[in-house]
């Protein structure tokens, strides 16, 4: 029977299937960080059980840390605290912990790709609902609560009725300066928040094919705004080509077994996904959100759409328009802006930097913009040293922070004060995401530089085509 | 952890007639630093109900003592965002056993689930019903029976099924959570463990 890529990993995962009800998934590899994981091994030390493989086991801490002196201790007592749970924890289980300061700690969607701790073919969870990063590399990988890391910890599987399949196809040619992160946002507000709740997605097409990993990883990271489980692709060239010879790859005869796996794994062609979409790359523009969730996204040139337009309740989405002190129809191009943040799961990586510094190059950051600018990992900020990208941010008026989730979800000290506007280039723009009171407007790294550089929302084509003029 | 058993619910609701209610509103990042589960529905839509200065904000539904209740209904895909359990907690720990929508985020659904809290999926229509019924009388009562899977606004009699399956409704039913499975079936596990390359 022809399958899809999904049925294919998940299938061959499932320890035990319950009728009318979930599946025992085992679970290949789990992420841990310090904020979802405490009372998960409070739970294992009530029951007086030990972590059962802690070998496919990795933590890090990344939520809470500071961006700042990171080789001071934390200042805030409860998030001090909490780090310093997770390091017992990490240690009473042989757990692999890659603390503050530890040069491979970073941002757990960042760092488990970049040490090869993430592979085709595998089921991958965390108790973060942006684990569907994974999903770029062929793998089924997704969010989970804490009850379930608890699961996960004690006995390496979680229980879930699988999910229905969703195909999203995007065929033909990006246009200039729209990004990966312009494919997805431009997706889910076409989906809205909702449209994909309860599937599993497959990004198929022209466009995904010839993405970077780094895209792939931007793409499927927003599957879980759409409401998706996760979102996954098909490996290729360059999902090996990527991981090969990376810490926790395999090696050798292993590497060539598990090539033999992994080239099984794509949708069959007759494969039936239980929804298929499709869209038209060419219709793609640099987007950017104006309300208070993902799905609330236009292209730049646009304007505010009216309420009658939108699918939805008017009262909410009048709401969220006055929680942004935004009106219907007003263009978004020109407003001002206070706070650019450049960083997160979503776009804290290397090619993300390059994006960034390819639009401010020659430029100054501008007077009224607090710039913050957070790499995912050490290794992505030892790559910013490397390429020379650094010298072009302090050029023009930047500053590096270290890596970190940062003002993603403003657990630590780097919160956007109520009422300022942040181009941001992480995932969210609920209300107080970046910090109470705080208006989020989600963009790509080449629009966050155009805010950067000119004070207010600019369409980074302009900027582009200034410097071929010149 | 153990949760209290489920059977049949009877009380007045809280209505919360917004849409796409998410994981941040109902309990945001910066008080998701504890290490124990204790104290989250203190913090329960701190920004809704909470001003900057911790005056409560009047308007905000939790704060206007005509509405109380086990059941929280809100608007349509109610828990979208992050996977926090913290926010499932933050529910339960307020006091409410189960919260009605005509959709659900799908992490916070299964939170709810593994903790104890009842998310009833009804359609659009039943759910407008329930949000005029409480406008008409904010003790009117609804009934969730989980044995028949039967929601009823009791004083029009009123009433539509949800469905949930087999498995989780026995664990509702006898506060059972999944590692008690898992760790039962421990063997099986190991087996299929051995199988598989890291």
């Amino acid at each position: 029977m022809s399958k899809t890529l999904f049925d294919k990993v998940w299938d061959s995962h499932v320890v035990k299937h319950i009728e009318n009800g979930p599946d025992v998934l085992f679970i290949d590899r789990h992420l841990v960080h310090e904020v979802t994981s405490p009372v998960a091994f409070l739970g294992l030390k009530n029951r007086g059980i030990k972590v059962l493989y802690p070998e496919r086991t990795f933590a890090t801490a990344d939520h809470n840390t500071p961006t700042r002196n990171q080789h001071l201790p934390v200042k805030d007592p409860l998030s001090a605290n909490q780090l310093k749970a997770l390091e017992e924890n990490a240690n009473a289980h042989n757990i692999p912990y890659w603390g503050l300061g530890h040069k491979k700690n970073g941002i757990v969607h960042v760092i488990g790709p970049e040490n090869g701790i993430t592979v085709p073919g595998a089921t991958i969870v965390c108790g973060d609902s942006h684990t569907s990063t994974h999903g770029a590399f062929g793998a089924i990988a997704f969010g989970i609560g804490t009850s379930e890391v608890e699961m996960v910890l004690s006995t390496q599987c979680i229980m879930q009725p699988k999910p229905k399949s969703l195909r999203i196809n995007v065929n033909g040619e990006l246009s200039e300066a729209v990004t990966p992160k312009d494919v997805a946002l431009f997706i889910i507000s076409k989906l809205s928040t909702s449209g994909a709740t309860g599937y599993f997605a497959e990004y198929a097409g022209d466009v995904f094919k010839n993405m970077s990993m780094e895209g792939r990883m931007t793409v499927c990271n927003l599957s879980i705004e759409m409401g998706a489980r996760g979102g996954m692709i098909a490996p290729d060239e360059t999902t090996f080509e990527y991981i090969k010879g990376r810490e926790y790859t395999p090696k050798g005869k292993d590497w060539d077994a598990a090539m033999a796996y992994w080239s099984t794994l794509y949708s069959d062609e007759d494969a039936q996904f239980d929804k298929e979409l499709t869209f038209d790359a060419s219709e793609i523009e640099p987007m950017i959100t104006f309300g208070t969730n993902p799905g609330m996204g236009i292209g730049i040139s646009k304007d505010i759409p009216l309420a009658e337009s939108i699918d939805g309740s008017p009262a909410t989405y009048k709401k969220s328009l006055e929680y942004m002190d935004y009106n219907e129809g007003e263009a978004m191009v020109g407003k001002p802006i206070d706070f650019v943040f450049l960083g997160s799961c979503t776009n804290g990586r290397i090619e993300d930097f390059r994006a960034f510094a390819s639009i401010i190059k020659g430029r100054k950051k501008a007077d009224n913009v607090t710039a913050w600018l957070v790499p995912g990992s050490h290794k992505v900020e030892e790559a910013i040293k490397e390429e020379g990208i650094l010298d072009i941010l302090t050029e023009a008026g930047f500053e590096l922070r270290e890596p970190g989730c940062s003002a993603c979800l403003a657990m630590n000290d780097d919160k956007i004060p109520a009422g300022k506007y942040a181009v941001s280039t992480s995932n969210r723009n609920f209300e107080g995401r970046q910090g109470p009171g705080a208006r989020t407007l989600l963009a790509s790294p080449l629009v966050a530089a155009a805010a950067a550089v000119t004070g207010k929302v600019t369409d980074p084509r302009e900027l582009i085509r200034e410097e071929v003029l010149a | 952890m153990a949760y209290d058993k489920f059977n049949i619910l009877t009380s007045s609701a809280v209505p919360l007639p917004i849409e796409n209610v998410d994981t941040d509103q109902i309990i945001p990042a910066r008080f998701l630093k504890a290490t124990e589960r204790k104290g989250f529905g203190d913090n329960l839509f701190r920004d809704w109900r909470y001003n900057s200065d911790g005056t409560p904000k009047e308007q905000f539904v939790l704060n206007n003592p005509i509405y109380s209740g086990k059941i929280l209904v809100g608007g349509k895909n109610f828990g979208s965002g992050s996977s926090r359990e913290h926010a499932a907690w933050a529910v339960y720990d307020y006091g409410f056993r189960c919260v009605v929508s005509s959709f659900f985020a799908d992490i916070f659904r299964g939170n709810c689930l593994n903790i104890g809290v009842l998310p009833v999926q009804v359609s659009p229509e039943f759910l407008d019903k329930i949000f005029k019924a409480i406008e008409a009388d904010p003790k009117t009562e609804l009934e969730i029976n989980l044995p028949e899977q039967k929601i009823t606004i009791l004083a029009s009699g009123e009433s539509e099924s949800f469905d949930i399956n087999d498995y989780k409704k026995q664990n509702m039913l006898n506060g059972f959570d999944d590692i008690d499975y898992l760790l039962n079936i421990q063997k099986d596990i190991e087996k299929y463990a051995e199988s598989t390359p890291l």
